[in-house]
């Protein structure tokens, strides 16, 4: 039970990162993008291209760090697959949800393209690369270490968790302590005030989107790692997001990062009575709960 | 000196229906100028139209004879005009003192002489500059939002209702603090429901009705105009 528990939290802050985006983007782009698990799976895909072929292709020396399944190449791959999919996010912003924005278009009909978006990216991968399972290193053992209280874990599960949390605390530190943050803060609380206080609403929604989209490449890779990668890999993971971001108040990072633990730590404890299948249905079920029972999350006012 | 002209502005917020029809107002530099009349007049109109807020359809906006009509909200800000709403015009999740940065994010100089000077305006934000604005008075709002404005060291200050929903004692200390903006070279076009209030302290003040000027004058000259008396001032 402990084990699970330990692997929800592994499994919740990769949620996490996903969730975090949603909620930033739901606060201040204003509307639910579901096209968000796609940016999840682009970044997993473009570090695969870095690790399996651009770094081979120019000669970089393959290396694993000791336990760990992966290397430098990895090292590498890891911020360019955030700033790739920073672009993907910024672009789709550009050419699809501005125009939309300037037509005064509702969220439903934002959300709808984010689903039309979602589709040609998902596409897109499974044209390039198949519908296979890959990995970034096949046929690597990954022996688990044996820590006190019978939990067992890959150490590549540790730097997974620990990456994710530096990663907040980075998004923390860079919306409390920069100018920058603090106008993303500002528009989110009310974008028209920041119109009227100077603030460029619209350079702001590019920084949202780079953000958002990289911390969702950075959990794509991260899933990775820990599992496998998959066209749909992304797909799958909208519902868990969407239900932490839910959970944490829509709109508040830090109830995001709440809320993926606990979806994810629900998942994993679910597969001691069900089926691993239904881990999806578990995060779905809390979402329908939640939105039946408080639907402004656990930190939104009544 | 004119800083600020509108000439002849038709406005509203649907193709349809017009809330201004043909205003005209001018403000000279260093002056209070104030728009008073009743509920539905336009006021607020007005002043969303000046800052670009709401796009006219019809006539000009000119700041020191330039024409500023249909600017985005925040490019009219770079020119040195401030605006306070009246309803929700602090970042609530902020603090204080964040807020009062927000106003000035759009300067790239040091400003740090006009925060100082701006606590001194309003010692309690000084003393409360950690706490979330949303968790302040509707005065200690309002003095957030003024200050958050100031913070662009503007040369022109617009005020929608300042003293609404206040209570009592706090009313006449926003006056006081606003004679007190104007003293240090600001100049202010406030919309205000407490008319006699307004009215005392400004060079200038225009009567709005029905979204049309009706009447115009010196502001001590309206507090004593027997029509205005007893239309807007209560007799």
């Amino acid at each position: 039970m402990v084990e699970l528990v330990v692997y929800g939290i592994v499994l919740g802050s990769i949620i996490a990162l996903g969730a975090i985006g949603l909620s930033l983007v739901y606060g201040i782009v204003r509307f639910a993008n579901f096209a968000h698990g796609e940016f999840m799976t682009l970044g997993a895909y473009f570090a695969l291209f870095v690790v399996s072929i651009l770094l081979p292709w120019i000669g970089f020396p393959d290396s694993r760090f000791g336990p760990l399944s992966f290397g430098w190449r990895m090292v590498i791959a890891f911020p360019l697959a955030m700033a790739f999919v920073a672009f993907i996010a910024i672009l789709f912003d550009r050419i699809l949800y501005k125009k939309l924005r300037a037509k005064k278009s509702g969220a439903v009909i934002l959300a709808m393209a984010s689903l039309g978006a979602s589709f040609i990216a998902r596409m897109s991968i499974l044209i390039i690369w198949g519908a296979d399972y890959v990995f970034f290193r096949p046929g690597v053992m990954r022996p688990a270490l044996y820590l006190p209280l019978g939990i067992k874990i890959r150490p590549d599960e540790i730097v997974i968790f620990f990456t994710a949390i530096f990663l907040v605390i980075l998004l923390h530190l860079f919306l409390k302590k920069t100018k920058m943050g603090k106008a993303m803060r500002a528009t989110a609380d009310n974008t028209d005030l920041a119109l009227v206080t100077g603030i460029d609403t619209e350079h702001i929604i590019i920084w949202t989107w780079a953000i958002g989209g990289a911390l969702a490449a950075a959990g794509g890779i991260l899933y990775g790692i820990d599992v496998q990668l998959h066209p749909g890999m992304g797909w799958a993971f909208l519902i868990p997001i969407f239900a932490a971001t839910i959970l944490g108040t829509i709109g508040n990072i830090y109830g995001a990062l709440v809320g993926g633990f606990v979806i994810g730590i629900a998942q994993q404890v679910s597969t001691a009575f069900l089926p691993p299948t239904y881990k999806l249905a578990v995060a779905f079920m809390i979402m329908v709960l939640i939105l039946l029972v408080r639907p402004q999350g656990l930190f939104g006012k009544e | 000196m004119m800083i600020l002209e509108m000439k002849n502005i038709t406005a509203g917020y649907t193709p349809e229906v017009d809330i201004l029809h043909d205003v005209s107002i001018s403000v000279n530099k260093g002056d209070i100028v104030s728009i008073i009349g009743p509920n539905g007049a336009g006021k607020s109109t007005l002043l969303k139209s000046i800052f670009g807020l709401l796009k006219p359809k019809k006539g000009k906006v000119l700041l020191r004879d330039k024409d500023i009509t249909g600017l985005k909200p925040n490019r009219i800000a770079q020119k040195g005009v401030s605006y306070v709403p009246q309803v929700n015009n602090v970042f609530p999740s902020l603090t204080i003192l964040e807020n009062l940065e927000m106003g000035a994010f759009i300067r790239k100089d040091d400003y740090s002489k006009q925060m100082s000077d701006i606590f001194e305006l309003f010692p309690v934000l000084k003393e409360r500059k950690d706490d979330k604005a949303g968790h302040l008075s509707g005065g200690q709002r309002q003095m957030v939002a003024m200050g958050r404005a100031l913070m662009l060291n503007p040369e022109l200050l617009l005020l929608d209702e300042p003293s609404a929903g206040l209570a009592p004692i706090f009313v006449s200390s926003i006056f006081e603090k606003i004679r007190e903006i104007n003293a240090t070279g600001v100049t202010i076009i406030i919309v205000e429901q407490n008319a006699r209030e307004a009215l005392k302290m400004s060079c200038h003040g225009y009567v709005l009705a029905m979204g049309k000027n009706v009447l115009d004058d010196e502001g001590k000259a309206l507090l004593v105009n027997e029509e205005v008396g007893q239309l807007y001032l209560g007799g």
